[in-house]
């Protein structure tokens, strides 16, 4: 795709900085410090669970927490509790892994399912946007911030955790790394080995908010007023 | 050109701030928490001064290897189905944005919080070319209801209380509800929901674009920018030519660094990287992707002692710990970058002929510097600027108004007591006999042209009234 107007642009800000124009060669240095690194270090995966869950209270967020047998009816109680009829998922093969499929299959009846589907295109922001829950698996789980990373692709698209009026994770709880370190580093020797990003990686903390009314803390803004992460074991 | 917000003279939007009670009293509070939150984080990470190293390392590398990372930027934004344009001025940049809209004929442009765009005055360019331009922050869609400047850069519409919120609602949008912010809210809600899902156009500001992978970070609690980049099919990104990392590692500590200093947040509720177009098969995200990168005047801060004035990640941090800030609130500098970066930065973007008293606006107490989580030395750019002026010969002028400014907000007790003790340390080492002589490199050619009071054991509010009575000599 094009680009304009470079050339002169970057030239004019080599000779500012007083030099040749680089173009190649140009090495990060070694930082003299590493602060990101010393956060909750060689803490194991359950310890991280109990940071996530202390973090949770502060960005307004339910957390849960069970194993693959007790995820369907931790899953029944969060829909009822968020009246969820019209829901949004995904597509990603760990519904069936974990059971999830199946739970939706026996609640054929009350629930209305639509899982993501790339062929109907448009429409499915349209359902997104009616939707009354909408649930993601979580790539990588952040448990310093309490946050849900979401590499968003054909079968995942932005608007299932932004569009409908409320948002589920659910959390293997192998996807816990201490910080966003740990995911940024991954996206970035990926990268490196010259995988492509995907063009939507979004970082969901909790449900939207906002301050801008005298300073008072208003939860639910555009996205999802309300959220719930159910870490499984 | 549109940093500045007003032909006021800087005296009585000076006097203007200080009477508006509702303003100073939002201001203070606002500072108060938006500082305890950051210090509260800082304390909580026990090596905040380690974070704030590594900040600045990665600011000074990245700015030292610009030309380098905008190049790397732009090959992989092309290479991911993006078009870059390169804009030397505003009026370019204008141009480019405007020639995408009248070739899409779009109707209804949706805009996520840019600094950058307001600094350019797009909305007024979009407007020209017959399209309907919609804020979709909560604080810059009140403003832009209102027809109001922003006051502080985290949270624009701070001067302004929730019974005019909902007035304003009521006159422009037949509000019918009550005045509490949920409700509020609420109703902001719905009514930019209808924009979002109508948007030919997203236009996005940029908080770091990562020159490995060509993405954009976007920094967000309301979730706006998302609606912005996932749901129009042309999206739009305006970046000022500074606000660039290396690889995904940096960009995750400045972010880090960001929220914390700006909300006190470990991180905000979204923070989203776009990369390129979307890809095939993909619903959500553009399909037609535009990267405006904008010079206006930054180019001019490089290679200069400023430098580091470019570092800045546009926290809000010095904004928050500034007494003069405190008390003036943000429309007092006449610039939409106001506090401490905005009388570093708006005097180098714009020529001091306009912002010559913007430098004077500190009492060089230096709580900027120490907020500032890149560790940019705020209060001696601060300083070096007053030398310059001086230098060239605009100082008696600005000295006059610099007199006439700190008389209006010095007639207010409170913030001279926090000065006189906040200053000391700042200006210590060079003062000799309660006067600064002699300072090093900055403060010499002030310090040559008069010796300048210190604020010793006496306040400032003495220190003050001493130097009106003498006529301003010592
Ligand atoms: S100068 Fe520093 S403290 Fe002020 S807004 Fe910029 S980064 Fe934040």
């Amino acid at each position: 795709m094009s680009i304009q107007n470079r050339e002169a642009f970057l030239d004019k800000l080599a000779s500012r900085l007083g030099r040749e124009r680089r173009t190649a060669g140009v090495e990060r240095p070694q930082w003299s410090v590493t602060p990101q690194d010393e956060v909750f270090k060689g803490m194991s995966q359950d310890e991280l669970v109990e940071v996530l869950e202390k973090h949770c209270k502060v960005i307004h967020t339910d957390f849960k927490r069970t194993d693959r047998d007790g995820l369907a009816k931790v899953l029944n109680e969060t829909l009822e509790a968020y009246e969820g009829k019209l829901i949004i998922t995904s597509k990603d093969a760990r519904y069936q892994e974990y059971g999830v499929n199946e739970f939706f299959e026996e609640q054929k009846d009350q629930l209305d399912v639509h899982v993501w589907e790339a062929a109907l295109g448009k429409e499915n922001q349209k359902i997104a946007e009616r939707a009354d829950v909408g649930i993601v698996f979580s790539d990588i789980t952040l448990a310093e911030s309490g946050t849900v990373t979401s590499f968003n692709t054909k079968d995942n698209g932005r608007s299932i955790s932004l569009l409908p009026r409320t948002f589920i994770a659910i959390i293997p709880k192998s996807t816990l790394v201490p910080r966003m370190t740990q995911a940024a580093r991954h996206i970035h020797q990926a990268q490196a080995n010259g995988e492509d990003v995907p063009s939507y990686v979004s970082f969901i903390t909790g449900p939207s908010n906002s301050a801008d009314i005298e300073m008072n803390l208003i939860v639910g803004v555009h996205g999802p007023v309300k959220a719930t992460y159910i870490v499984v074991d | 050109m549109s940093i500045k917000i007003g032909e006021v003279p800087y005296k009585e939007r000076i006097q203007k701030g200080i009477k508006d009670d509702f303003m100073r009293q939002a201001v203070s509070s606002a500072q108060g928490r938006f500082r305890t939150g950051r210090i509260t984080q800082a304390e909580e990470l026990g090596n905040w001064e380690d974070w704030r190293d590594l900040g600045e390392e990665i600011r000074t590398h990245t700015l030292e290897n610009l030309d380098y990372y905008l190049q790397q930027l732009s090959e992989q934004v092309s290479r991911r189905g993006g078009h870059v344009f390169f804009a030397e001025t505003a009026e370019e940049a204008n141009q480019y944005v405007k020639d995408i809209i009248l070739k899409k004929q779009a109707k209804k442009v949706v805009k996520a919080k840019s600094m950058v765009t307001e600094e350019i005055g797009l909305n007024k360019a979009l407007e020209e070319v017959g399209a309907e331009v919609v804020e979709s922050d909560l604080g810059e869609w009140i403003l832009q209801l209102d027809e109001d400047p922003p006051s502080h850069i985290v949270t624009p519409a701070l001067h302004k209380n929730k019974q005019q919120i909902r007035e304003t609602f009521a006159k422009k949008k037949g509000y019918t509800g009550s005045d509490t912010p949920e409700e509020l809210a609420a109703f902001a809600r719905e009514q930019l929901r209808q924009d979002f899902l109508a948007a030919d156009v997203g236009v996005t500001g940029c908080n770091f674009a990562i020159a490995e992978s060509g993405s954009i970070t976007l920094v967000t609690n309301e979730g706006n920018a998302e609606m912005v980049t996932a749901l129009p099919d042309t999206v739009i990104t305006v970046m000022g030519m500074e606000r660039i990392v290396p690889t995904w590692e940096e960009m995750e500590v400045l972010v880090s660094l960001l929220t914390r200093a700006a909300v006190g947040q470990k991180l905000t509720s979204y923070i989203t990287a776009l990369t390129g177009a979307r890809l095939d098969e993909e619903v959500d995200g553009p399909e037609e992707f535009h990267l405006v990168v904008v010079d206006n005047g930054r180019s001019k801060i490089l290679g200069t002692e400023f430098q580091s004035a470019l570092h800045c990640i546009r926290c809000a941090a010095c904004i928050n710990a500034c007494p003069v800030y405190r008390h003036i609130g943000g429309h007092a500098y006449n610039s939409i970058y106001p506090g401490p970066i905005g009388a570093v930065i708006t005097p180098l973007l714009e020529g001091y002929e306009d912002h010559k008293e913007l430098p004077y606006a500190s009492t060089l107490c230096a709580a900027c510097t120490e907020a500032c989580p890149v560790k940019i030395p705020l209060h001696e750019h601060l300083i070096r600027h007053r030398q310059i002026i001086v230098e060239k010969n605009m100082a008696p002028t600005a000295e006059k108004l610099m007199m006439k400014g700190f008389a209006a907000w010095g007639s207010n007790p409170s913030i001279y007591n926090m000065s006189a003790k906040m200053a000391k340390p700042a200006l210590g080492p060079w003062t000799k006999d309660g006067m600064i002589e002699n300072g090093p490199g900055p403060l010499k050619a002030w310090t040559d042209v008069r010796d300048f009071y210190a604020p010793q054991g006496q306040s400032f509010r003495s220190w003050f009234k001493q130097r009106q009575k003498d006529g301003g000599s010592k």
